[in-house]
């Protein structure tokens, strides 16, 4: 009997997993969708964050079971033709270094926005504080969601991938300070 | 990075089709002819450099990418020497081919250091021969030819071909004599010491599959292992049989593997620890399964530390200082600290900490019994090459190593053990397999930065300068012969050399406990007890931490001319003044809030930083700011050393703040994130940064900036509040940030 999640947008048959797999691994290891990352499997890091029906949720927490008629996305989701003003800015700021986190960096951070285009530096620490990085990126993870909430706030169209010039963000070397 | 060139690098055979033809140049540098062969798309002008019909110029990334940045750094130096437009260029891992590449690793910040010569005549290289081809193509002498955004021009009667149309007949031109081909001076560079957006950074954002985690294969079996919790002990039996039973297990079994502590030892081991293998057909089986597993556990072999215990007998050995042993001495430190003006003595220590790089580890291991593949996210991938055809028993050239983005590495992808654990369950299976570790597997068999107790004492004379100078370093020890990893005092100029009379001895204590590399080794620790004490010897002079510190560098002197390794006080002063000319040193604040200072020299790298910290009644801290100044010699991509030194800050301060690993019984007890707590954004300081252009050759920069974190607030502490801290974590010591 078909067990339906509407993954991305598409209605998706899991019946041939087992139902009390986390969404995590079910995405993973059977999905094909592997952006999503296993970090803690305990809800502390982050590193698995999707969207459940809109909102952020740990994907390690998830038992597919309990997910018949819900909506997933997943940061493989997030863009459109274009991708997302948050994956844009993620770029223009150079925000990765290993990058694992990332993916739930860029869900919270894009549900954030979603909820509350212009939040304040506060509101933007609390939103982001489930989720952990070792590398350190919080500076530029904090930068790129102001300047993605200002795209989105003024319209600006979508980002085009294809469109991508690595040298897009070299800069004068004038501003030292970051 | 995009899924295209992840195939590209996961399969060594298609990269070698696409690319190795025409001309390579081996890591020594030594020119190598190749058979010259037509291509209808690609022209290779190196074993780095490929040359497609359509304008793209594929460069080969050496060294395994773990977040430092060098798939994207690597790549400039030789997109620099080339001429070609960053715009032009894609971003593969070149194979792990000894013969072709040297050592392939990413450790000790050696990457850009190491690779800075060999990758600037790469480019340089190719240049000159894109140059004879178009010389050749145009009937001009090469003399009247230049080179800029993958194009050949000569000015003087206007023609112009881009690198595309030339890179066929380039790649047939006999190689030019080393010494012809001229490297640029810095100040023609128009690529270096810009900003540029990592190569991989769209793709990261897109969630494409770059890990090793990601890795899959077909007919691919996945595999947890179960080790002791008592470390280095082994199975003796299990519920082998009810674990087989259930859904979705394969198989169950023992592996005897090594038992004994884990020993970090890149080079020669191949230690895999005793344990349980549960295979079965996706990861969360696996999980699922181990749940119930009941293993009888020998733990004869084990490790039977406690932290506390070792916590104590360091104590108790600090006091014991005349049964030190003696490592080197100048002068008289004794008599010199009784003719001291002012004088000191403390005794800092520092707790056992976990990598916890946000990836746990996982292999996918193809083992038959003629070949093996691995797909790792090593830091030492040549190691893997090199080692692992003797624990299979197969042949050097049946074994193939793929290099795959690592999330995140500090240290602990130094070691392959995750790697030798797929091979032999796959081995054992027939199977390709995929290990994957859980988080806890990641934190209680990790090896740990080691405990370290530093006792000190300090002199300061009449002239207010530092006179008399004692460090008894206190380590942990598996044989009472040497120190474990980390312990060991290392050689150094500063201060010592600065000091009339120092004395330096060490103390071994007993503990098991594995440890190894992280990030910073040795001087994430010894920056703190040292940048510290010395604060500590400069108030009780009465003196500016600043001036102290810069009296005590004296004179501009390069301690060993010519080596990047040896502190150069010029430079030392350089950023000192920078950070705090950025930071307005001695500008006054309000009460409970103070700046601190620290430098230090370490990975070739001489790091100031700046902390403004306030320190609440609670005692509660706000790191508000940190000001860098780095000088890590010229600058290749200065985003990513930017992001280094901005994450440096923030992993210093959150290895300060409050982590710490203890151990019972040989038993890690922290082993996720809600007892190991990493820090969370709304602790992150400003970081503010500032690169020194002082004109030598690059170095590394994954490291050098983590040391100087912890002493620049423990200072900003000391100066809000005059409490001194001497531990870390800070949390020990009752101050939580």
């Amino acid at each position: 009997m078909p067990f339906n999640v509407t993954i991305n947008g598409e209605l998706t048959d899991v019946s041939h997993i087992d139902p009390d797999t986390p969404l995590l691994w079910a995405l993973r290891d059977h999905l094909g969708l592997v952006g999503t990352k296993y970090g803690c499997g305990i809800a502390q890091c982050g590193a698995c964050t999707v969207w459940l029906d809109g909102d952020p949720a740990r994907a390690c927490q998830l038992p597919l079971g309990q997910l018949e008629g819900r909506s997933i996305t997943t940061l493989e989701g997030l863009a459109g033709d274009a991708l997302h003003p948050v994956q844009q800015a993620w770029v223009e700021h150079d925000v990765a270094q290993c990058g694992y986190c990332q993916a739930g960096q860029i869900m919270s951070a894009a549900a954030l926005l979603a909820r509350n285009p212009a939040p304040s530096d506060d509101e933007i620490d609390r939103a982001m504080a489930g989720n952990i990085c070792r590398c350190g990126t919080y500076v530029r993870i904090r930068k790129a969601i102001k300047s993605a909430s200002s795209t989105i706030q003024g319209g600006v169209a979508f980002f085009d991938p294809g469109d991508f010039d690595s040298t897009a963000s070299l800069v004068d070397s004038k501003e030292v300070t970051s | 990075m995009s899924a295209r060139e992840i195939n590209a690098r996961l399969n060594r055979r298609q990269f070698l089709q696409f690319s190795g033809f025409g001309l390579a140049l081996t890591a020594s540098g030594q020119v190598m002819q190749v058979v010259a062969k037509d291509h209808a798309d690609a022209s290779a002008l190196s074993a780095y450099i490929t040359v497609s019909a359509d304008g793209v110029i594929t460069i080969g990334a050496p060294n395994p990418e773990v977040g430092q940045g060098v798939n994207t750094s690597l790549p400039m130096i030789i997109a620099e020497e080339l001429d070609a437009a960053w715009s032009d260029v894609k971003v593969v891992n070149t194979p792990i081919d000894a013969a072709q590449y040297g050592a392939q690793f990413a450790g000790g910040s050696l990457s850009v250091p190491m690779r800075w010569d060999e990758l600037r005549r790469v480019g340089a290289t190719a240049r000159a021969m894109l140059l004879q081809a178009a010389a050749q193509a145009m009937g001009v002498p090469t003399a009247e030819l230049s080179t800029q955004d993958s194009r050949v021009t000569h000015e003087v009667s206007g023609r112009s071909l881009p690198y595309a149309e030339l890179a066929l007949d380039a790649s047939k031109v006999s190689l030019p004599a080393a010494d012809s081909v001229a490297l640029k001076a810095p100040e023609q560079y128009r690529l270096l010491g810009q900003r540029v957006t990592n190569a991989s950074a769209a793709a990261i954002a897109q969630g494409e599959a770059l890990f090793g985690i990601d890795v899959t294969v077909p007919d691919m079996v996945y595999a947890s292992y179960i080790k002791c919790p008592h470390i280095g002990g082994r199975p003796i039996s299990a519920n082998l049989d009810e674990i087989k039973a259930q859904r979705g297990v394969i198989d169950a079994f023992i592996i005897e593997g090594e038992a004994g502590p884990y020993q970090f030892d890149i080079r020669n081991s191949t230690q895999v620890s005793p344990g349980v293998a549960i295979v079965a057909r996706d990861t969360w089986a696996a999980m699922r399964a181990r749940k119930l597993l009941k293993v009888q556990w020998d733990t004869e072999p084990a490790s039977s530390d406690d932290s506390e215990q070792i916590a104590a007998a360091a104590k108790a050995a600090a006091g014991r200082r005349d049964e030190a042993k003696t490592i080197s001495s100048v002068g008289d430190a004794s008599q010199a600290l009784l003719d001291a003006k002012s004088r000191a003595k403390a005794f800092y220590s520092a707790d056992f900490v976990s990598h916890a790089q946000l990836e746990p580890q996982s292999c996918v291991a193809q083992v038959t019994a003629q070949s093996a593949e691995v797909w790792t996210s090593s830091q030492t991938p040549s190691a893997v090459d090199q080692l692992l055809p003797g624990l299979l028993a197969l042949p050097a050239e049946a074994v193939t190593v793929h290099s795959v983005r690592g999330g995140g590495g500090f240290g602990r992808r130094l070691s392959n053990e995750y790697v030798y654990e797929a091979a032999l369950i796959s081995q054992r299976m027939g199977l390709p397999v995929k290990v994957q570790w859980s988080r806890e597997d990641d934190m209680a068999f990790d090896y740990f930065r080691s405990a370290l107790y530093l006792d000190m004492e300090g002199g300061v004379s009449e002239e207010g300068r530092l006179s008399a100078w004692k460090l008894h370093v206190i380590a942990g020890s598996t044989d009472d012969e040497k120190a474990n990893y980390g312990g060991t005092y290392r050689e150094r100029d500063f201060p010592e050399s600065r000091v009339p009379h120092y004395d330096i001895a060490t103390t071994l204590i007993p503990s098991q406990t594995p440890t190894g590399a992280w990030r910073a080794p040795f001087s994430n620790i010894y920056a703190f007890a040292e940048q510290s004490f010395l604060c500590e010897l400069a108030a009780a002079a009465g003196r500016d931490y600043r001036d102290f510190l810069l009296d005590l560098l004296g004179e501009d002197e390069w301690f060993k001319d010519g080596d990047r390794n040896a502190l150069n006080t010029a430079r030392a002063k350089g950023v000192i003044n920078a950070a705090c000319a950025a930071a307005s040193w001695g500008r006054s604040l309000p009460e409970g809030r103070g700046l601190g200072l620290a430098f230090f020299f370490s990975h070739a790298g001489h790091v100031a930083e700046v902390a403004e910290v306030s320190v609440a009644a609670d005692r509660r801290l706000t790191v508000h700011d940190v000001w860098v100044a780095a000088d890590v010699g010229q600058v290749i991509n200065l985003s990513g050393v930017e992001n280094q030194i901005e994450g440096s800050v923030v992993d210093g301060l959150s290895a300060m703040a409050n982590q710490r690993i203890t151990i019972r019984e040989g038993c890690i007890q922290e082993t996720n994130f809600d007892t190991y707590p990493l820090l969370r954004m709304p602790k992150a300081p400003r970081v503010h940064v500032q690169m020194i252009a002082s004109g030598y050759s690059p170095t590394g920069a994954g490291e050098p900036a983590l040391p100087p974190l912890a002493p620049a607030v423990g200072n900003a502490v000391f100066a809000a509040c005059g409490e001194r801290i001497r531990e870390l974590p800070f949390s020990k010591a009752g101050f939580m940030v």
